[in-house]
């Protein structure tokens, strides 16, 4: 297992290595003077250097890679153009209220997608499969900024049960864990049946019906179990994705976490605060389908020894 | 004995054209009926699934409006009226107006080519892209497939609508960069994919047979192993264009794709939200069309997958 998890994080840290130049080449495919860029096409010549001296623009490309790689170890990623603080505070101060809004999805929407994708595949082909599939259908095609405007418009603004916006108490959660874990019940409803469908044509499924076996210890303790082992997959990935749908339901719901800042960073091109963010998202991204990895090897043996 | 490259081309056509004659002499012409009564047997076979032919026929009919909507649209979708702003639904507004007094059905049809065009022509621009290089790292294997597959990792590594956010963040706000954002993230799926089909291919007799023939890879390519992956290519073909659609109209929601004025449907949802007291139909109108729109293709994507899985009746 050991051997697995060493394997998993060195094939891990080239990728990083890699993200890290992209993530650092992108003020540098600027149209024009990254410099002249980031200080605004109105600002005087001295604004502009004293912007490409803070960072390091006047020097050559690699050695800016360099100094941008040491500064990313030590937790060090420029000054925010627009509030003028470290990056990597104003991150931090907004990582919180992006993590409520992931764990608030992440309450319900798998809990739920993988009931309704057990029971679909239990009572495949009967009015209960086809509800729990329309449903499945339903909630992927729904963006998450269309619920979330419904949402405000018949619970917040017409039933007034929830508040329209911010994060201020756990009633102010409720739309926007909506919104979030949506998408994930969706997914992990169709993958979870499609899933399910597969383990129970396996032929020890039928040996345990052949042998006399209560249906409801087949379905449990056979079927369902191994049924988690793709779904745990398609979790990580969502958990991933879910990152991507904090920036639409931060921006609809007036939520001040790490998506609300990279597009008000990218309207204000804020440059310095875009690369940061790029580089976390890209970061928690890789290390959650790592961790999916590693438990995906837990789980099922046979892949630890590929 | 070494012919010149045009010679030894026109030696493999020759020698595929006798054996498409042998076959059709020395060949039960049952067996040679069969191939063409496969697309009868796809189609009966799609028949049966209601919801997709009736997601088909949305579909169809939504490309149609793409086409021909904003000429149907019963008044100028830029022209304000004043004497009717934030009205709701009536027999001359059918879907109301918004706080210019514009007519919002007339908006939406004048919206679905900028939405839908965009969508679509981003999905084939990535498609096609991401399948040659599929193709090609499939074949090739080696550093071909080391470059590509590398190079997919990337930008997996960024979550859809991040990466495409990057992207606009580059190259400015606007319809063309949300095109080239959702073609970019588009490429890796579909790289991924065709490189697994070409593999799965690649090692068939017909294949094998085409290349002891003397077949140039080109050739090999796209006339033998192409066709065997185009079953996979179509089904998420038809799949993402749902997911484009959606990315998108969220990045013209967020202010990053058409300018909020214009009709398209996301930055339509964009406006109404200073008005969900006020005017809640600027919400439901183009939020229903998004949802059906995106509805439609899902189940045709859903249809079209199980009619060709052949484990499916």
């Amino acid at each position: 297992m050991g051997r697995y998890i060493a394997r998993r994080l060195l094939e891990t840290i080239p990728l990083l290595l890699v993200i890290s130049i992209f993530v650092f080449m992108f003020i540098h495919l600027l149209p024009g003077d990254p410099a002249r860029q980031m200080a605004g096409l109105e600002a005087p010549p001295e604004e502009v250097q004293a912007i490409r001296e803070e960072y390091n623009l006047d020097k050559p490309l690699l050695e800016q890679y360099f100094i941008y790689m040491k500064g990313l170890l030590t937790g060090d990623m420029g000054r925010s153009l627009k509030v003028k603080i470290p990056v990597s505070e104003l991150i931090a101060s907004r990582f919180p209220f992006t993590l409520q809004l992931v764990f608030a999805g992440l309450l319900w929407g798998p809990v739920l997608g993988i009931l309704i994708g057990v029971i679909s595949a239990i009572k495949r082909g009967t009015w209960v499969d086809m509800l729990g599939m329309l449903i499945a259908i339903c909630g992927l095609s729904a963006p998450g900024f269309v619920l979330g405007l419904v949402g405000i418009q018949v619970f917040s603004v017409k039933l007034g049960w929830f508040p329209t916006g911010g994060l201020d108490g756990i009633k102010s959660l409720f739309l926007p864990s909506i919104v979030m874990g949506t998408g994930i019940m969706a997914t992990l409803a169709r993958y979870s049946r499609s899933s399910m469908l597969e383990v129970l044509r396996e032929d020890y499924v039928r040996t345990a019906r052949a042998k006399g076996q209560k249906e409801s210890i087949v379905m449990f303790r056979h079927a369902f179990k191994n049924s988690l082992i793709q779904v745990v997959t398609i979790l990580g990935l969502q958990i991933g994705g879910l990152l991507s749908g904090s920036v639409i339901t931060e921006n609809i719901f007036s939520i001040p976490g790490m998506g609300r800042l990279l597009t008000d960073s990218i309207s204000y091109r804020d440059y310095p605060a875009i690369q940061g963010l790029l580089m976390i998202f890209a970061l928690e991204y890789v290390l959650i389908n790592l961790i999916v990895d590693v438990l995906y090897g837990v789980i099922n043996p046979k892949i630890r020894f590929d | 004995m070494s012919n010149k490259p045009n010679e030894q081309e026109e030696k493999v056509v020759s020698l595929e054209k006798n054996a498409a004659s042998f076959e059709e002499n020395y060949i039960d012409e049952n067996i040679l009926a069969d191939s063409s009564s496969k697309v009868k047997e796809f189609i009966k076979k799609f028949m049966k699934r209601k919801t997709a032919v009736a997601a088909f026929i949305i579909m169809v009919f939504l490309l149609i409006i793409a086409i021909i909507g904003p000429s149907l649209a019963p008044y100028d979708p830029g022209a304000f009226d004043y004497d009717n702003i934030l009205s709701g639904p009536s027999a001359k507004h059918w879907f109301g107006t918004d706080h210019f007094g514009q007519d919002i059905f007339s908006r939406i049809l004048a919206g679905a080519p900028q939405t839908l065009g965009v969508a679509l022509s981003s999905v084939i621009v990535g498609a096609a892209l991401g399948t040659v290089l599929g193709l090609l790292a499939g074949y090739y294997g080696g550093w071909i497939e080391m470059l590509v597959m590398r190079g997919a990792d990337v930008l997996f590594s960024f979550p859809d609508i991040l990466l495409a956010i990057a992207i606009v963040a580059l190259l400015g706000p606007g319809i063309i960069n949300v095109f080239i954002a959702v073609a970019v993230f588009t490429v890796p799926s579909f790289a991924r994919m065709m490189r697994s089909a070409t593999l799965a291919v690649k090692s068939s007799l017909y294949v094998e047979v085409a290349r002891s023939l003397g077949c140039k890879d080109g050739r090999i390519l796209f006339i033998h192993i192409f066709p065997g992956t185009i079953q996979t290519l179509i089904v998420n073909f038809t799949m993402r264009i749902g997911s484009a659609i959606m990315a998108a109209s969220s990045l013209s929601f967020l202010g990053f794709g058409a300018d909020v004025t214009s009709p398209e449907w996301g930055a339509m949802l964009s406006q109404s939200r200073s008005y969900l007291n006020t005017a809640p139909h600027m919400v439901y109108f183009p939020a229903l069309v998004i949802f059906i729109t995106v509805l439609a293709f899902n189940l045709f994507g859903d249809g079209l997958r199980d009619t060709l899985d052949p484990k499916i009746k």
